[in-house]
């Protein structure tokens, strides 16, 4: 198989991980804080070359804000958070010839290790678990903020000019930390357990991935201090040309976090290619395995071209160039192309990893194989190739390559398709099937129905009739809230409950998740339903004033936003409580699941995850095949057979 | 991992009879539902009938919600079926399996066939009512090619600009007006555009949606069949006072509407004279809101 066991690769005898690059110790070994103090340097000396380059120029000097040295000072920050982070101790190592230390250092028990620069990607994975959670409920807190805003019509909590802010900064942190939401912990620490295999391939790459993240959340919120951006997280040319320094947060918090996603997909993709054990075929790759490919090559090929754009906008505010700007020669066409040219891909970036969660899930709690292994991958591949050439149905009534729609709304449309296959997958799994309503089981299951909505009413976006009514409105918004929140997230939640036995060691309490979920789903679901009614009746998306007749669905929405923030807030309580406090240990394989990141040895899993690398003897879904071989040469000791979730 | 032990009676039952329920019980339910949708929901749906193009969205909006029914119940009604029916009950084993089935070409290919051929109808469907209705009430760029049979339009030209919309018609002397009347039965054509960032150009009722992009006419087309008031608002993000950019026009009969556009150009006629000559854009300059809009010989700011 595809594994090298040659010293080159860094697979020594021992067949592990390389070594981080913060192997010192002692008080001035890398850490967050060291990475605090670069970043901090970096962002004043980035800041002061600004001024010095940019303060005699006219624009710059009567405007009272220098774009170019708010720039700067985000580069120079990101370059000394790295360096203070002990990121570039082993690249220039390397590059100066001096033989790079490849000693393991035992990583402790203590909590230190997360704040740190490592290589293990399982603690990459908890880094992600516990950073995506406070992003998504940092962008929550935001959404409630709206919500508050809007349960009058003409009364402001808000001046106009905040508001807006805030509908930015949600719609930004949502749509740029989610994307990872799946990946980042999931992808991240199960794939290698999942592929029998005792590390990542570029374990640097994804631990950088991780560590641009807290920096761009920081640089995105900071915006808010900085008069904020007032032109949402699409940020159309020219009011994008119009903002104050805000502006520049946005470009560089986006920016980082799509260098972010590229150091991520590309780890994930080669990781699948070349770590898999032996006998770990195409055919028996778990679907999370195929959902991450699928995932990780659109991200690669459509994140550049978000670079790419933001690079575009950044010259167009600092060095006074004109691409986006009409007057002078350049299109706003072309920020919209660029954007959406990326934006679309991204929210299949969004829906695909949580369908490839389900697909996983779903067998165990069935009792049989996936239905249709094959069209399930098809399916994610299939979303995956169409996502890039649909992004002009954004625009439908631009004006921009007007007698172009009918093409895109055949190929937005032809985008059911795949999606079926979802559908299609998840019916004929249940099929005859022997079903568990555990908890992690229930959220699979609500994001099937919840997906439902969102992509029915794909179909009403999609065509172009119908989008005259509906386009920029609130429908749009609860349709892909519908996709995103109750796809994506539902299925974040229930990985949680999911895997959580595996990563911490501790079983989660069953009743507690099934409160959770009703709760959350219920709430969800009243948010968010009569907002389809809402864009109907004519409101436009991102305002703070609306038709007085619209007082009585906007505030059934606000209400039930609050219990669903309530909802979560439940989560993270007892999830908190559960890993802190009552600290329930996990018993062994606690779902009766046969893939293989249940085999190893211990709950945590070990530093490098498998004694041996395993050899992969069978599928990881013959749940229903009594004649089928283990899945791999280990045993798997289930001895208690006692799963969680069943009354016996 | 220890030996799966199944449960055989999932793999002895027969496929006949449950998929008979649930087709049957998914008939009925969908006959129900289309019906409600199509009679009684249809006639209220939005965006209403003021316009040919509007009543084409509100047939559009029936029609697909009316197909949405039966997909939705049997997705409902599968799921439904299977968690009620092959449940693991208290006291039976949790972990054996369930019928080994793998697959099943002839669901799967009718599952291919059928999404395929609903999304092609679809697409057909969709680009026969963007095409018949004069692109169906939306911005059809700055040369549209599905246009309505009549050259004979009423020209308004729609100007947006942060944070307000205001109207020039051309076939009024070029006047400027700040509030929108429009003939009853009459076919109009809207010319968007913007002086500054892109605005959107959304009347609800009528149906008509259109960018106004600085530098860039974006047509559209629609023909009032019914008097009364709509309201116009901004539909992309321009800034703060986004929220706050909305007006409101009416349709009235025609020879109201002459009455009215007379008057307002004997108004007018002072400050037409200082606005530049009409045109279908007005490129911006940097001389503040509006900038090169007004005509440079007779604003006295424009020099700043």
């Amino acid at each position: 198989m595809a594994i090298d066991f040659s010293k080159e690769t860094g697979i020594g005898s021992s067949g592990g991980a390389p070594s981080g690059s913060s192997t010192g110790s002692g008080k001035f070994s890398p850490s967050v804080i060291t990475g605090i103090i670069g970043g901090g340097v970096g962002y004043l000396f980035g800041h002061w070359l600004g001024n010095a380059i940019a303060s005699g120029y006219q624009q710059v000097s009567g405007s009272g804000s220098n774009d170019v040295a708010t720039l700067l000072g985000y580069l120079f920050a990101t370059v000394g958070w790295f360096i203070g982070l002990g990121a570039l101790n082993y690249p220039l190592k390397k590059m100066l010839g001096i033989d790079p230390d490849f000693s393991e250092p035992e990583l402790g028990k203590g909590m230190s290790k997360y704040f740190k620069y490592t290589v293990d990607h399982k603690i990459v994975g908890v880094q992600y678990l516990f950073g995506m959670l406070v992003y998504f409920f940092t962008a929550g807190l935001l959404a409630l903020a709206i919500r508050t805003e809007l349960l009058s019509p003409t009364t402001h909590l808000w001046g106009p000019d905040t508001y807006i802010e805030i509908v930015g900064e949600h719609g930004t942190m949502m749509m740029m930390m989610m994307t990872s939401v799946i990946l980042g912990p999931f992808g991240n620490y199960m794939i290698p357990l999942m592929i029998g295999s005792k590390r990542v391939a570029f374990p640097r790459l994804e631990a950088m991935s991780f560590w641009f993240t807290p920096l761009s959340y920081f640089i995105l919120l900071s915006a808010l201090w900085q008069g904020g951006f007032q032109s949402g997280w699409t940020s159309y040319a020219p009011l994008s040309l119009q903002q104050g320094v805000g502006q520049d947060a946005y470009i560089f918090g986006f920016g980082l976090q799509g260098l972010s996603m590229v150091c991520a997909s590309t780890n994930i993709v080669a990781t699948i290619i070349n770590y898999r054990a032996p006998g770990m075929t195409w055919s028996r790759l778990p679907i999370l395995g195929w959902s991450m490919i699928s995932l990780g090559f659109t991200m690669i090929l459509s994140i550049p071209v978000l670079i790419d754009g933001l690079y575009v906008l950044a010259l167009d505010r600092s060095a006074q160039t004109a691409m986006l700007y009409d007057a002078h020669g350049g299109s706003s066409f072309l920020w919209e192309n660029l954007f959406w040219f990326f934006g679309h891909p991204e929210v299949y970036l969004l829906a695909i990893p949580g369908f490839g969660v389900v697909a996983e899930i779903i067998p165990v709690f069935a009792r049989k194989p996936v239905f249709g292994y094959k069209t399930s991958a098809a399916g994610m591949i299939g979303l995956a190739i169409l996502s890039f050439f649909v992004w002009q149905h954004h625009l439908f009534q631009s004006g921009m390559n007007p007698d172009m729609r009918p093409l895109f709304m055949l190929t937005t449309e032809l985008i059911s398709i795949p999606t079926g296959f979802i559908y299609l997958v998840g019916m004929g799994t249940l099929w005859k099937a022997r079903i568990r309503l555990t908890g992690p089981m229930l959220f699979m299951l609500g994001v099937y129905f919840n997906f439902l909505f969102g992509g029915l009413t794909g179909v009403y976006v999609s065509d172009v009739p119908i989008n005259v009514t509906v386009h920029g409105s609130f429908f749009v918004m609860a349709h892909f809230h519908y996709t995103i929140m109750g796809g994506v997230i539902f299925a974040f939640f229930g990985a949680i409950y999911y895997w959580t036995p595996l990563v911490t060691g501790y079983q989660l309490s069953e009743k507690l998740a099934k409160i959770h979920f009703w709760s959350m789903i219920i709430a969800f679901n009243s948010t968010f339903l009569p907002l389809f009614a809402v864009g109907l009746l004519g409101q436009p998306r991102r305002v703070f004033e609306y038709a007085h007749r619209l007082q009585h669905l906007n505030q059934w929405v606000s209400i039930s936003s609050y219990v669903l923030g309530l909802s979560l807030m439940f989560f993270v309580v007892t999830f908190i409580w559960q890993l802190a406090v009552t600290r329930k240990p996990a018993v062994r394989n606690p779902w009766g699941s046969r893939s293989l990141e249940w085999a190893v040895d211990s709950y945590p899993p070990p530093q490098h995850n498998f004694r041996q690398v395993p050899v992969v003897l069978a599928g990881p879904y013959e749940y229903a095949d009594p004649d089928a071989l283990p899945i791999a040469d280990i045993v798997m000791e289930n001895k208690d057979r006692a799963p969680v979730g069943v009354d016996r | 991992m220890s030996k799966v032990v199944l449960d055989e009676s999932r793999s002895d039952e027969s496929t006949k009879g449950h998929i008979s329920k649930i087709l049957i019980s998914w008939a009925v339910a969908s006959i129900i539902g289309m019906s409600l949708v199509w009679f009684v929901l249809g006639p209220h749906l939005p965006p209403g009938t003021m316009t040919d193009q509007a009543a084409g969205q509100q047939f559009d909006i029936k029609f697909v919600s009316t197909l949405a029914v039966p997909v939705l119940f049997f997705v409902w009604f599968f799921f439904g079926y299977s968690i009620m029916k092959w449940r693991v009950r208290p006291g039976e084993d949790p972990l054996a399996g369930g019928a080994n089935i793998r697959g099943n070409s002839k669901a799967q290919g009718t599952w291919y066939i059928l999404t395929t051929v609903i999304v092609l109808g679809m697409a057909v469907y969709g680009t026969y009512f963007l095409v018949v209705p004069a692109g169906a009430g939306g911005g059809e760029g700055a040369s549209p090619i599905w246009t309505p049979a009549t050259k004979n339009m009423l020209q308004v030209q729609v100007i947006a600009q942060q944070w307000r919309f205001t109207y020039r018609w051309p076939q009024f002397g070029g006047m400027e007006t700040t509030s929108l009347e429009l003939p009853l039965n009459t076919e109009i054509q809207f010319n968007v555009t913007s002086l500054d960032v892109i605005h959107d150009f959304w009347a609800y009722q009528l149906g008509v949606k259109a960018d106004a992009n600085p530098d860039y006419n974006n047509i559209a087309f629609a023909k009032t069949q019914q008097t009364g008031r709509f309201v116009v608002r901004c539909d992309e993000l321009c800034g703060i006072w986004h929220g706050a950019m909305y007006n409101y026009g009416n349709v009235v009969s025609q020879s109201q509407f002459q009455t009215w556009a007379t008057n307002m150009e004997k108004q007018n006629a002072a400050v037409t004279k200082l606005l530049p000559k009409y045109a279908t854009t007005y490129t911006p300059s940097y001389s503040g809101a509006g900038g090169g809009y007004y005509n440079t010989a007779t604003d006295p700011n424009a020099s700043l």
